[in-house]
């Protein structure tokens, strides 16, 4: 539903997006990932037909962005960076106002508003002026602002910034119940929520993307990666780490004390085999030491370890996929 | 022509939704009223016209306008709500022609609740109601002239105290362009059509013509091609203004 291809933007000689393409289908989320500056807010104006493009093109449900730009706005719905809104108009003015511009009238109109009102669940303010809300409340009025024609695209920037947990839960499942009949593409700091909604994950960087794949696939490029993590309490000595250092296929082992526990980190040669192997064999040393395990688990993998290491400013493209 | 409706309507609310528009009616008529009596010695002149009343509009509006269309786009852009209004469904064209046509409305309600005066006069006299009718009409177009002036200006930033102080200044160049303050700075050097066509720019020129009840086309003309002029560059504005 989205097609995007060689997306470029320059600011002067600055280039915030450098020749990104990726495409998005439906019943997809994607989670649009990147440090600060990356180009991804830069990437979802030029989609949503805010900016320009220098180069390259962008398709929503077959319209080009710049030739038939109001076709592909259409379809869109789109929540800024930030939700910006008319603070002095009250939450339903606000939404009647895009109900308005959205060619929605009179029972199709009420309908759509309190459908997007339900979803949010805005009905308690909505008589009043959206600059004495929240920002919770506040970032709910754009998000029904943005769902309110049912659009089959769904673009977010930032959608659960400055929510409480509470907050962030409810936009997840939301955006989770939307998420068969739309192609959703969110950006996002938090990298839990990737893996909790997103099917699918961009890390940009410098305005280049730098991974691209499934949660699961990127987590698997950590080197926790089928890492085994083993806490023990009471004291360990040497002897403990050398015993689980002969274990078969242990590359190399990271202990870190804290207070009366320790915690030891076994990173298995990088073989491809399963996880559990190493989880079993770690289980079965501990019962034949009589050790005190307080808590034995085999990583997945760490999606904050992956964003640092893409997206330092050293790394460059290089583990571009 | 929804989405022109649709902005419109939000705009012309956004006035009613706060205090300004309240504010500034009753500015506008006090001050209306208190130039014409006191200033413009309105009982002594003995005349039973409105010409003493609409030769303060050009003035008035001077300061009162701008304060109008100050926050047409410069409130967009602080608050970020241009990304969402120009990421909506809203060829760009409606979106400028849409908010200066609300302002403008709104500008036409306060001029006529001067409407009083209207009453007066014929209550007074037997004055030319032609001639009200042509001033008023001639007010209108150049409080539109002002307003596209303002529009424009208040895209440029992001500040309306800014987009207000250059408004004034710009419009009191557009104002008084026939005048000597204008016209002497260019006089000594200028060749005559040159002076004759910036003479031709200030608003007092035209919009004398009009209350003297002469609506001439060529006044109606130039305030048009003003409006739509100024609304052109607007929309160029707003359209480089939006990365910034």
């Amino acid at each position: 539903m989205i097609v995007i291809d060689g997306l470029t933007k320059q600011f002067g000689p600055f280039t915030a997006v450098d020749g990104i393409s990726f495409s998005v289908a439906k019943g997809e989320v994607l989670g649009f990932l990147g440090p600060n500056g990356a180009g991804k807010s830069t990437t979802m104006k030029m989609v949503t037909g805010f900016l320009a493009p220098s180069a390259g093109s962008a398709r929503v449900c077959g319209h080009d962005i710049v030739t038939s730009t109001l076709d592909a706005q259409r379809m869109i719905g789109y929540l800024p960076e930030g939700a910006p809104a008319y603070g002095d108009m009250t939450a339903r003015g606000f939404l009647k106002f895009i109900a308005r511009v959205r060619r929605l009238s009179g029972a199709e109109a009420d309908k759509a508003i309190d459908s997007a009102v339900e979803a949010t669940e805005l009905a308690g303010v909505l008589e009043q002026p959206i600059d004495t809300l929240s920002k919770g409340f506040r970032r709910r009025v754009g998000l029904a602002q943005a769902i309110l024609h049912n659009p089959p695209v769904l673009i977010m920037d930032e959608p659960t910034d400055g929510l409480d947990p509470n907050q962030k839960f409810e936009v997840r499942k939301l955006i989770g119940r939307m998420a068969a009949e739309k192609a959703i593409v969110i950006s996002t700091h938090i990298l839990e929520e990737v893996d909790a909604i997103c099917t699918r994950a961009l890390i940009i960087n410098r305005g280049r993307i730098v991974a691209d794949g499934t949660p699961a696939e990127l987590m698997s490029r950590s080197r926790y990666h089928n890492a085994v993590s083993l806490t023990l309490g009471g004291r360990t000595t040497v002897e403990t780490a050398e015993k689980l250092r002969s274990l078969a296929g242990i590359e190399s082992i990271e202990v870190s004390p804290r207070g009366d526990e320790t915690t030891f980190t076994l990173f298995p040669a990088r073989s491809g085999e399963g996880d559990t192997m190493l989880v079993d064999a770690v289980a079965r040393i501990a019962r034949e030491e009589n050790w005190q395990v307080r808590a034995l688990y085999g990583e997945a993998g760490r999606l904050d370890e992956v964003f640092r290491r893409l997206t330092r400013s050293d790394a460059g493209g290089k583990e571009a996929a | 022509m929804n989405e022109l409706l649709a902005v419109f309507r939000r705009e012309l609310g956004g006035y009613f939704a706060t205090p300004l528009a309240f504010i500034f009616i009753v500015i506008f008529l006090f001050t209306m009223g208190a130039f014409t009596f006191y200033l413009g010695a309105y009982y002594e002149s003995d005349q039973a016209d409105l010409t003493i009343f609409f030769n303060f509009h050009p003035w008035l509006y001077l300061f009162l306008i701008p304060a109008i269309s100050m926050r047409l786009w410069a409130e967009e852009r602080r608050s970020g709500s241009i990304e969402l209004l120009l990421s909506l469904p809203v060829p760009l064209w409606a979106a400028v022609l849409g908010k200066f046509l609300a302002a403008w409305a709104f500008s036409g309600i306060a001029l006529a609740l001067t409407f009083p005066m209207w009453l007066t006069v014929n209550y007074l006299g037997d004055p030319d109601n032609g001639v009200v009718l042509a001033g008023y009409l001639g007010s209108f177009f150049m409080a539109g002239g002002y307003l596209a002036i303002g529009s424009c200006l208040s895209a440029v930033t992001r500040n309306q105290v800014i987009a207000f102080v250059v408004s004034v200044a710009v419009s009191f160049l557009f104002t008084v362009s026939g005048l000597p303050i204008v016209i002497d700075f260019f006089a000594s050097w200028a060749p005559q059509q040159v002076l004759s066509t910036i003479a031709s720019f200030s608003f007092l020129t035209h919009f004398e013509a009009i209350t003297r009840g002469v609506i001439d086309l060529r006044d109606i003309v130039y305030f048009t091609t003003l409006i739509g002029a100024w609304l052109i560059a607007c929309g160029i504005v707003v359209d480089m203004k939006k990365a910034g």
